[in-house]
């Protein structure tokens, strides 16, 4: 089926944006089999050949919304950016004071929405941000979807999923039919291939880690080991943000749910701490933090 | 229920918004042109509006601005919804009082998140 697969790309890519890129062949048929069966379609050959006749619109919107639900968006589910902003970053700008950088991870950074909706959040606080240096990484197993990211440009449909009209309008440029992200939006993060299954030591210490959407695609196992080496990039009042579906609970004990922030996990403090630890957890605490861990040490000549 | 009044000239358009607009929870009405949807509305304010631009009679811009000159006329949240998708538009369509902005073609995804984005849903 590869024509139509091609088709299938070609047609994805300018309705929505979505690069579909080789690995994600096997979502096709977990999400479309259910659409062509809705539309009394017999398999994918069917499904493939009516969106490519006229008057196929429902069909094709349907087919789009399958196969884009689980892609990012700007601002996606929104109360990670709020929590970023009233939170996470009033904790940082404080308890870095001294420092006056902190580092944040986008692990399943795809297409770039997140990492770039993190950025417009702090150009949009910059009175309070003001000399401090934030570095944003963004990572992704796939070039195709980094390549994307690194341009910054998106579809006319890609740049109306959540993003307000009056960011639309400050932070991002038209290109005919595209949008453009900011340079100096752009120029605040980095972008780098990786495989979360292996070693990511060498990046060195986060003090967020956002890791939404991507773990649900691995088995237990791999969450487990995923979540223990995402732990030690963490210092003592890092932040892990899971996506909305996922969870710690069940997978390992080191970590636990912030208190009143869904979807936000700490190291787990001392008090309920199990015994036999080794790394001492210290409270996210107002004054700036004392002990860096050896990984920030080792880390420090490694910044890119 | 919040009340949300699409205007379009298209009934086509019309009836893809109600579909999807119902299913988020709003209680749908249709006018056909600028005109008619600020009869509507001075008859009884809805909470929004999904507003086209290019209409016979009235066209969305002219209605926006009348709307917003009614007693009552800045309550509701209004949603452009057109094929003008150029900055000059939509700078324009902001200044006088639109509240969001979408650049057909849209579905499902992007009339749910725009109406998110205005707090209706």
């Amino acid at each position: 089926m590869t024509s139509e697969y091609d088709f299938l790309k070609k047609f994805l890519k300018s309705r929505s944006g979505l690069v579909l890129s080789d690995e994600k062949q096997y979502l096709v048929e977990s999400r479309l089999m259910p659409v062509a069966r809705r539309h009394n379609l017999n398999g994918l050959s069917e499904l493939i050949l009516a969106i490519s006749k006229p008057g196929s619109m429902m069909l094709q919107s349907d087919v789009v919304e399958a196969m884009t639900t689980n892609e990012s968006f700007f601002f996606r589910d929104k109360s990670p950016f709020e929590n970023f902003r009233k939170v996470m970053l009033p904790h940082l700008l404080e308890a870095r004071k001294s420092r006056r950088s902190a580092r944040i991870w986008c692990a399943a950074a795809s297409t770039g929405q997140e990492p770039y909706s993190l950025s417009m959040y702090l150009k949009e606080d910059k009175a309070k941000v003001g000399g401090f240096r934030f570095e944003i990484l963004g990572t992704d197993i796939s070039n195709e979807v980094l390549e994307k990211a690194r341009t910054g440009i998106y579809s006319q449909f890609e740049v109306q999923r959540g993003l307000p009209i009056q960011m639309l309008l400050k932070y991002f440029s038209q290109q005919g039919e595209l949008w453009q992200m900011a340079p100096e939006i752009r120029a605040m993060v980095q972008w780098r291939k990786l495989n979360l299954l292996e070693n990511f030591s060498h990046l060195g210490e986060f003090d967020i880690i956002f890791c939404r959407n991507v773990l649900i695609y691995f088995d237990q196992q791999t969450k487990i080991d995923v979540l223990n080496r995402i732990y030690r990039q963490l210092p003592d009042d890092g932040f892990l943000v899971l996506g909305a579906a996922e969870t710690v609970v069940g997978l390992t004990d080191s970590f636990e749910p912030y208190p009143d922030l869904r979807g936000v996990y700490r190291k787990k403090q001392a008090a309920s701490r199990p015994a036999g630890s080794t790394n001492r957890p210290e409270r996210p605490s107002a004054k700036p933090s004392t002990s860096r861990s050896s990984i920030q040490a080792l880390a420090g000549g490694s910044r890119f | 229920m919040k009340k949300c009044l699409v205007v379009d000239d298209s009934s086509v358009i019309r009836k893809v918004a109600r579909r999807i607009l119902e299913d988020i929870g709003f209680e749908v009405t249709e006018a056909e042109d600028g005109q008619k949807a600020l009869d509507a509305c001075i008859a009884s304010m809805p909470d929004a509006v999904l507003l086209d631009w290019n209409m016979p009679v009235m066209d969305g811009l002219e209605f926006l601005g009348r709307l917003r000159e009614e007693h009552g006329g800045d309550e509701p949240v209004v949603v452009f919804c057109t094929t003008e998708n150029d900055v000059a538009h939509i700078t324009k369509a902001i200044r006088a009082g639109a509240n969001e902005y979408i650049m057909k073609p849209f579905d499902r995804e992007i009339l749910s998140a725009k109406f998110q984005e205005v707090g209706l849903v």
